[in-house]
Parts: C-alpha cells; sequence; structure tokens
C-alpha cells in the first residue's frame, strides 16, 4: 500500500487549470523532490494533497483511506468525516514562510497541537518537545519568541512543530526559499537526518543538489502536469524532456 | 461639611455612577465586540449581515439620539420602563459593542492567513484556531485602537446629564450653578483626568505585556 496515491487530480482558479489530471504515488520511506518553473502548481499540488486547496476532480488516498474522491460525472463524493481528518493528521507541512505561532516561544509552538488536539498531558508533551527540539539543534531557544531566532532556526522549529504530531508523511513546500544562502544549510541538513531515518517525504524544492543527493525520484511539473518522474540521475543527466533540459541548464 | 471639601466630596459621589456606568459598559462591550467580530468573520452570510446592520446603525447615529431612543422610546413603544442607569448602560454596551465589533473584526482579518493554514495542517478546529492562534494575536493589534475608545468611554459617559441621571458632570454642574463658582468644573476636570490616566496607565501595561513577542 502507498502511503500517497493521488490519481487524476485537477485543479482550477477561475480560468486557469492549475493541475492538469496529476497523479502520484509515494511508497513508504520514499522521498520525492518535486521541481519545476514558478507557477507550474508544484505548491498547489501539495496544498491539494493536505486539503488546503479543495481539488476539483480526481481521487486522493493516505495510507489507503480515501480522503477526496470524484465519482465518473465529476461529482465530489462525501466521505466519513473521521476518516478524511484521520488521513491529513498522517500528513505534516513546512511552509516557504514557516508560519510559527508569533505569540507562543519556541517550546509552546511545539507543544500546542499535541495537547490542544491529540490531548497529550503538558508534562509528557513537553518531554517530546524537548527531544525533537534537541535534535533540530535547537534546545537553547526553546524560550525565545520566534521574532528572537534567525529564519533557519525558525524553520528548524516550524519542522519540530510538524513531527510533534508524530506524522507518517511530511510535506514541505520550498523550506529554504524564504532564507539567506548561509541558512539553507542547516535546515536542508534537518531534512536530510530526517531521510536517513525513513521519514516519508515530499520536498517542494530549487534546491538541486539537494534533490539530487537526497531523492529516490524526482518529480518536475510543468504546467501543471508531471511530465517526468524518475530517479535523481535520470532526471537530472538524462530527461526525455526538453523542456526539463532546458529548466535545468538554465539554473545551473 | 465645608467649602471645597464638601463640594469635592459631593462629586465624587456623582462620580461613582460614572464609574459604574463605565466598569459596566467596558466589562460587556468587550466580550460583545469579541463575539460580534466572530460573528462577522464567520462563513454564516446570514449571521454576519445581522451584525452588519447592527453596527451599522450603532456607529451610525449619535450616542446621544440612542440614549433618547432606549430611555424615552422603548417604554413607549415597547412598554418596557428602563430606569436612567439601566437604560444608560444598555445604551452604551451596545454602542461601544458596535465599535469594539469592527475594532476586533479589522484586527482578526489583519492577522496572516498563514496561521489559519499552519493551524489547520496541524489538526486544530476553527474554534481552537480562533481561541488560541488567532485571537491572542489579534489583542496586541487591537490594544490602541481599544485604548482609544476606553478613553473616550470616560467623556461619553457625561452624555447622561441628557436624561437628568447623577453623575460627576451633573453634580458638579449643580453645585455651581447654586453657589456661583466654577470650582467644581476644575474638580470634575482634574478627577476626569485622573481616570483617564489610570486607563493610558492600564493599557501602557498591557501593551508592554503583548509587545514581548514582537
Ligand atoms: N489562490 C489562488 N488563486 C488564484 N490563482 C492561484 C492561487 N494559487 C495559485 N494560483 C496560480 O496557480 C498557478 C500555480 O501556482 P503554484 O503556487 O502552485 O505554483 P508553484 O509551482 O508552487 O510556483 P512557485 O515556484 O512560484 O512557488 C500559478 O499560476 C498561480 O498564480
Ligand atoms: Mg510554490
Amino acid at each position: 500500500m502507498n502511503m500517497i496515491q493521488a490519481t487524476n487530480i485537477s485543479k482550477r482558479f477561475g480560468n486557469l487549470e492549475v493541475l492538469k489530471n496529476v497523479s502520484l504515488s509515494v511508497a513508504k520511506g520514499e522521498v520525492i523532490s518535486i521541481i519545476g518553473p514558478s507557477g507550474s502548481g508544484k505548491s498547489t499540488l501539495l496544498r491539494c494533497l493536505i486539503l488546503l486547496e479543495k481539488c476539483d476532480g480526481g481521487r486522493i488516498e493516505i495510507e489507503g483511506i480515501p480522503i477526496e474522491a470524484f465519482d465518473e460525472t465529476g461529482r465530489r463524493i462525501p466521505l466519513p468525516h473521521k476518516d478524511v481528518k484521520d488521513g491529513v493528521r498522517k500528513m505534516g507541512m513546512v511552509f516557504q514562510n514557516f508560519h510559527l505561532f508569533p505569540h507562543k516561544t519556541v517550546l509552546e509552538n511545539v507543544i500546542e497541537a499535541p495537547i490542544i488536539v491529540n490531548k497529550i498531558p503538558r508534562e509528557e508533551a513537553i518531554k517530546e518537545a524537548e527531544e525533537l527540539l534537541s535534535k533540530v539543534g535547537l534546545l537553547d531557544k526553546k524560550d525565545a519568541y520566534p521574532s528572537q531566532i534567525s529564519g533557519g532556526q525558525k524553520q528548524r522549529v516550524a519542522i519540530a512543530r510538524a513531527l510533534a504530531m508524530k506524522p507518517d508523511i511530511m510535506l514541505f513546500d520550498e523550506p529554504t526559499s524564504a532564507l539567506d544562502p548561509e541558512l539553507v544549510g542547516e535546515v536542508l541538513g534537518v531534512i536530510k537526518k530526517l531521510a536517513s531515518e525513513h521519514m516519508t517525504m515530499l520536498v517542494v524544492t530549487h534546491e538541486m543538489g539537494f534533490a539530487k543527493e537526497v531523492s529516490d525520484r524526482v518529480v518536475f511539473m510543468d504546467q501543471g502536469e508531471i511530465i517526468e518522474d524518475a530517479p535523481p540521475e535520470k532526471l537530472f543527466n538524462n530527461p526525455d524532456h526538453p523542456r526539463i533540459k532546458a529548466f535545468l541548464e538554465k539554473i545551473l | 461639611m465645608s467649602g471645597t471639601l464638601g463640594m469635592i466630596w459631593y462629586i465624587i459621589k456623582g462620580s461613582i455612577n460614572t464609574l459604574e456606568l463605565y466598569g459596566i459598559t467596558i466589562v460587556l462591550s468587550i466580550p460583545l465586540g469579541v463575539l460580534g467580530a466572530l460573528g462577522k468573520v464567520s462563513k454564516s452570510k446570514l449571521l454576519s449581515s445581522v451584525i452588519g446592520f447592527y453596527t451599522w446603525i450603532f456607529r451610525g447615529t449619535p450616542l446621544l439620539l440612542q440614549l433618547f431612543f432606549i430611555y424615552f422610546g422603548l417604554p413607549h413603544f415597547l412598554g418596557i420602563n428602563l430606569d436612567k442607569f439601566e437604560a444608560a448602560s444598555i445604551t452604551f454596551v451596545l454602542n461601544y459593542g458596535a465599535y469594539f465589533t469592527e475594532i476586533f473584526r479589522g484586527g482578526i482579518i489583519s492577522i496572516d492567513k498563514g496561521q489559519y493554514e499552519a493551524a489547520k495542517v496541524l489538526g486544530m478546529t476553527y474554534s481552537q484556531t480562533m481561541r488560541r492562534i488567532i485571537l491572542p494575536q489579534t489583542i496586541r493589534r487591537v490594544l490602541p485602537a481599544t485604548s482609544n475608545e476606553a478613553i473616550t468611554l470616560v467623556k461619553d459617559t457625561a452624555l447622561v446629564a441628557a436624561i437628568s441621571m447623577d453623575d460627576l458632570l451633573r453634580n458638579a454642574n449643580q453645585i455651581v450653578a447654586r453657589e456661583y463658582t466654577i470650582i467644581p468644573f476644575v474638580i470634575a476636570g482634574v478627577i476626569y483626568l485622573l481616570l483617564t490616566s489610570v486607563i493610558v496607565w492600564i493599557f501602557n501595561k498591557l501593551e508592554q505585556k503583548y509587545s514581548i513577542y514582537e
């Protein structure tokens, strides 16, 4: 069973077709990078998978649980609320702009959802949060507010916050794009550590070196379609599609 | 009791009504404003237009007119008899509730949409998101405007003179009329200034408290 099975996802904003029958399957432990030009629909795909955006067609299953489905006539099939909730909860997401809760300290950011959503006792949540913070190298910042730490540190807190909900799958939407170049490495380092622990991950990124190094597969999106889905050696060295070649030449 | 001390005492007695009206208005209109703002940003079109109608009426007409309407009009139209203090309290709570609704609504919609998304992907419900993430951040943003309203309210309480309710200013005025001295006005002015200073001080403390994270 795949961790994520997305079939023929379509999405439009008004007249703009942003996703055109996109299908993607992600197996347990796989790390998949999604690359492609700006506006090709990479963020929209992630957002549809975690239901931040409602897609207009297709089917999404998370660990076999359908969380979004349409019938042949294109009508949305109502799914049990609990299944959808459970399915979505298996995923954690990290955003380009962190979206930490500014009124809460680093530690409070991490324990918030475990306590409020999972109803875990506070002491236990703190203990787990401290373990996660030391894993991302920020235990000494636990009492700082987000405004008091650097971008790279913020993103590492955001990762710890997502991990605190014990997701089986992590979605990253350009986790390093808002960072100064010298801070990119520390965040990629944390993501690599997760990869080495076999966390299932979907990473939208412009960091080609990172994509090459850690991905099991690289997905190339262009104009709302996945035009190639291949291991990094293949996609970077010998892509089928001329547009990929052109894209890679331009950015490398 | 003689002279100035007696005057001060009489004016302070009037201030008690003023303070009670002030306290009731603040304590009830702020929660009313929070609820109004939550209703106004909610997905329910009906709720948000009902609240829109309410704020339109109460922000669009003079407070004095509202006071007349509730004190003189309600008994006439609905047969509800209110004493002066009740009428003044209801008017002030509704009027200030309307302003707070709009202030808090502005605060809520100024919070970045990313905050809602972060809360959502962590599994928080809408009400958890509002209570734990959005409203606490809104407080910081609405403090300056809320502080303005709180100061204006001190001075607006003097409008109850129009329904001849005893308050700080009315008592001062009575002495002025009786004894041909303007000292009571000076005393009243000092008391108003003391009240507004206390309020400014409280809001400064609140702003300090809420600015630690910025
Ligand atoms: N909420 C929205 N309303 C209207 N159009 C949108 C919305 N979100 C995205 N789009 C459009 O959909 C297209 C795909 O956007 P998306 O953000 O998914 O691209 P992307 O591949 O993530 O690009 P980037 O690399 O710049 O982040 C773009 O043309 C964008 O303008
Ligand atoms: Mg994007």
